[in-house]
């Protein structure tokens, strides 16, 4: 396909601004660089952007079981609500007289996501998960510096953890002390009792874990941390199994991120915007980055917590998406939010029932909303990889689990289906996944060939970060 | 009601038997039984109805002004039709993160177009796929730039003061030392900033037009900045990019900006859209996804992310960032614009704005609000007045409709853009007059 930059000719143009009804100023000194964009037509224009459209593969496409990123169905009410001009219209530096129903918002899914985690503050600053991690990771800093106790430097990770947990420690300004987990996949107390000290600052946990299991010492695991003084980070990627159910405050947590474009239902748009709230215990609620939405009789108004530590992002929060997620929390409601969670549950252990027949699981017990596999020994006997099953599945128009992740386990496959999938589109599915099991064993080839019916087939990743093109030469360059 | 579960009580029994066990909260076996959530205290479930009415009444509470006067950060600029109509396509909306390639070019192609874009627009080699916004891409800026015996940072004063709160908080979580350099007269103190820089200073980040809407110079700043062997940052305004100096013409080393004016919303704040380029020797230290050309097996050229060795699902606590989320629809959105726009419709995009803000200034000034700085602008400028008559001026304003410009230290920090008519601003230039009293 070609690039819009390869289309249309420099006479083309949309008929966009008006007439200047003003006297015309310029700058004196200007680029002498040219400026090289697009000079297409506007039914041109549609046509580019319909095609990289039909090139796309979104939740209302296909079945979407790609682990721990939670891609349930988003709901179109969700969309419609915060497309009104009372939100998209709203300048975030109009005060908050001119600003209640946005305050109102804010203030509203403060409260539903401090009751959702059993938390005592919340900020909907940051921007995306691993947003909320880095910011959730200062509120602990923050807490230790404050009480002077300076040693406290370490941040202790499972290495079943997600790559943004260390990433985001270092971004903070800690170390990072790797445990191994146990052979369950959950968190290996004996390693974690040796490596807790005056020296941790804190714990970074998911639970369910990232193997899709509930850590059943969850209570000894937070209590190991506290006794030593550190305080304890929940991941919130994986609360999509829990919402509503059991609430990491009550898991012992002092701090935690929502994903509201994972647990509730706000779109992710390709790789974004998101949003990553950050929950935490009274103790931190005097750190959280300024501003938080109070309510003040009926009034709502923004303020700067007493010793916030500054804003993470420019404005208050990735808004309209906030917006989509109050409307999915208003929808569901305290009846069918565990209910979700419990579907989500269920699925899961339904697919995993019914691939165990032709698939080897990582881990031999029921699993919470996802589950993993490990194809190391058919990779061994057939040479089919998790990477070739993964894109045999691109060719029945299924997404592909999450692979390679977690690392503990060799040639994985991650699924999470969520709970806003039939059963009928599960059966197909791992009649798919069957299917493919079998052409594993009797035609292997044609999985290493896969996919042969998708826009572009594999592609060489090697070269393309040997040699990088990351933007188009203009033909005069 | 309320529920996005397809399968059926009778279904899910099903399921149940064919998983072998009698209820589905025998799955949670492994959560200690004390810790089940009893009761949730959160509203009723409602019908998508009752949702539709309950939120239109929030967003009923906002005030919509007519016309607005105000930018610090945030500007409404005119947005073609086009692109809301293809960016709200559900697939583009419900799509994840292109890792699979195969499936995903639209997005992964989409991007690469936005990158050659943003690299034409600020003169430089290389572009990322985005941030979160303008803040958090400054703050990212200073980490690139950062070397084992350069780690002192340096901002000017003139910058907008939240994009410098942002980096003063990555800087308290990195243990980086960050400065606030002086300005004189509403631009960067020349002198203040060479005494300034030793051989620890890492980087110094500018702001064009600065937050007074004055235009810096940039490029001697900049040949201050190399002399002292420090990299030199530019944080741009993308639509003054179609007039100005671009950022590669000042030496800058790495150039980011806010996107939001690229045919974003203002929504209350977000989502907008940070973006991050640099020359070609910072390339490895930029944050975030990058989307590479290359070809598939059978030579078709096609795209996939690329150079991930930089990122956090590889390398753990030594990436370059723990950036996992771009702004991908934002980035889509900023692409779609500047090919609707065009170059000659984005230069006049630019030349409306600019040339709306120097009519204000100048009836402003006859009003009786004379400008508190000299200096060439581009679409925003700060008049002079008291606080307590900027308060009136603002509150006189908002009566008739008008977002007018956000009081500052020593006065009032005015926008205007190419959506605003000369009626409009007579109208806000009457209404000045007589709170002034004139």
């Amino acid at each position: 396909m070609k690039l819009i930059f390869e289309r249309g000719d420099p006479g083309q143009h949309m008929t966009l601004l008006p007439e200047c009804d003003v006297p015309e100023v310029s700058l004196k000194e200007r680029r002498a660089l040219p400026l090289r964009l697009p000079h297409v037509s506007e039914n041109e224009l549609t046509r580019h952007y319909k095609q990289l459209s039909d090139r796309v593969h979104g939740v209302n496409d296909g079945f979407y079981p790609l682990g721990s990123c939670t891609m349930k169905y988003n709901p179109k009410i969700d969309e419609e609500l915060a497309a009104l001009p009372g939100f998209t219209r709203l300048h975030p530096l109009q005060g908050d007289a001119a600003s209640q129903g946005a305050l109102e918002v804010l203030w509203r899914m403060e409260q539903a996501l401090g009751t959702i985690t059993g938390m005592d503050g919340v900020t909907l600053q940051p921007a995306a998960g691993a947003h909320g991690e880095f910011t959730g990771l200062l509120l602990i800093k923050a807490y230790h510096t404050a009480r002077k106790d300076s040693l406290r430097t370490k941040i202790i990770v499972p290495d079943s953890a997600h790559g943004t947990n260390p990433a985001s420690a270092r971004m903070a300004g800690f170390d990072v002390v790797n445990i191994p987990s146990g052979p369950d996949g959950c968190v290996d107390l004996t390693a974690l009792r040796a490596a807790v000290g005056p020296d941790t600052a804190g714990l970074m946990l998911t639970n369910p874990n990232t193997v899709g299991i509930f850590d059943k010492n969850i209570l000894k695991i937070t209590e190991i941390v506290h006794a030593a003084g550190g305080l304890c980070y929940y991941d919130g990627a994986n609360l999509n199994a829990v919402v509503g159910v059991v609430r990491p405050g009550d898991m012992g947590f002092d701090v935690c991120h929502l994903n509201l474009h994972k647990t509730f239902a706000a779109p992710h748009g390709g790789g974004g915007p998101g949003s990553g709230p950050v929950c935490c215990k009274e103790a931190l609620c005097r750190f959280l980055p300024g501003p938080v939405a109070e309510k003040h009789g009926e009034k709502f108004r923004f303020v700067t917590p007493r010793n916030s530590i500054g804003r993470v992002r420019g404005f208050a929060g990735n808004f309209t998406v906030i917006v989509k997620s109050l409307a999915y929390i208003l929808t569901l409601g305290r009846e069918q939010l565990p209910q979700a969670a419990e579907n989500a549950v269920l699925n899961a252990n339904y697919m995993m029932a019914r691939l165990a027949k032709n698939y080897e699981m990582a881990y031999h017990e029921f699993c919470m909303h996802e589950f993993v596999m490990t194809l190391d020994q058919l990779h061994q006997k057939t040479g089919v990889s998790a990477m070739d099953i993964a894109k045999g599945l691109l060719d029945s128009g299924i997404h592909p689990p999450t692979m390679y992740f977690p690392l503990i386990v060799h040639e994985a496959l991650m699924i999470e289906p969520c709970e806003t999938e039939s059963k009928e589109t599960m059966d197909e599915v791992c009649a798919v996944f069957e299917a493919l099991r079998k052409e594993a064993e009797t035609d292997p080839q044609a999985l290493h060939d896969a996919p042969k019916h998708t826009p572009v087939r594999r592609l060489d990743e090697v070269e393309a970060a040997r040699h990088p093109i990351v933007r188009y030469q203009f033909q005069q360059d | 009601m309320g529920s996005y579960v397809p399968n059926s009580p009778e279904v899910q029994r099903e399921m149940l038997d064919a998983i072998g066990v009698r209820s589905i909260r025998d799955l949670y076996a492994n959560v200690p039984k004390k810790m089940f959530v009893r009761e949730l205290d959160l509203p009723h479930e409602m019908s998508e109805l009752e949702v539709r009415a309950a939120v239109t009444e929030l967003a009923e509470k906002n005030r919509v002004f007519k016309t607005c006067l105000r930018g610090a950060g945030s500007y409404r600029h005119y947005i073609p039709a086009v692109v809301k109509s293809i960016t709200s396509r559900e697939e583009l909306v419900t799509a994840y993160t292109p890792y699979q390639a195969e499936i995903s070019q639209g997005i992964l192609q989409s991007i690469f177009e936005y990158q050659t874009m943003l690299c034409e627009l600020t003169g430089m080699d290389v572009s990322n796929a985005s941030v979160y916004d303008g803040a958090t891409a400054a703050a990212e800026s200073i980490t690139m730039c950062l070397e084992r015996k350069r780690t002192r940072a340096y901002v000017s004063a003139t910058v907008n003061p939240q994009v410098i709160a942002v980096m003063r908080t990555y800087c308290f979580g990195s243990g980086t030392s960050l400065t606030v350099l002086p300005a004189k007269d509403g631009r960067t103190d020349k002198a203040a900033l060479k005494a300034a820089l030793g051989d620890d200073a890492a980087c110094f980040y500018l702001q064009q037009p600065n937050y007074f809407g004055l235009l810096e110079d940039a490029a001697e700043l900049g040949g201050l900045v190399h002399a002292a062997g420090a990299k030199f940052v530019m944080g741009v305004n993308p639509i003054a990019c179609a007039l100005m100096k671009t950022p590669a013409e000042c030496g800058a080393d790495v150039a980011v900006g806010e996107g939001q004016p690229l045919g974003l919303d203002t929504a209350f704040g977000g989502p907008y859209l940070g973006f991050m380029t640099a020359t070609h020797d910072m390339m490895r230290h930029l944050p975030g996804r990058i989307v590479g050309q290359t070809r598939d097996v059978d030579g078709k050229t096609g795209y996939v992310l690329t150079l991930t060795a930089r990122e956090q699902h590889i390398r753990r606590e030594k990436a370059s960032s723990n950036i996992c989320s771009n702004e991908a629809l934002c980035a889509f959105t900023a692409g779609l614009y500047l090919s609707a726009m065009g170059a000659d419709g984005l230069r006049r995009a630019a030349e409306l704005s600019m040339s709306k803000a120097h009519y204000l200034a100048g009836e402003l000034k006859r009003a009786g609000l004379p400008l508190l700085y000299r200096g060439e602008y581009f679409h925003e400028f700060v008049t002079a007045c008291d606080a307590r008559t900027a308060a009136a001026i603002e509150k006189a304003l908002e009566k008739a409709g008008i977002l007018g410009g956000l009081p500052v230290e020593g006065g009032i920090l005015w926008c205007a853009t190419e959506v605003v008519t000369r009626t409009e601003l007579d109208q806000a230039v009457e209404i000045v007059k007589e709170v002034l009293g004139k």
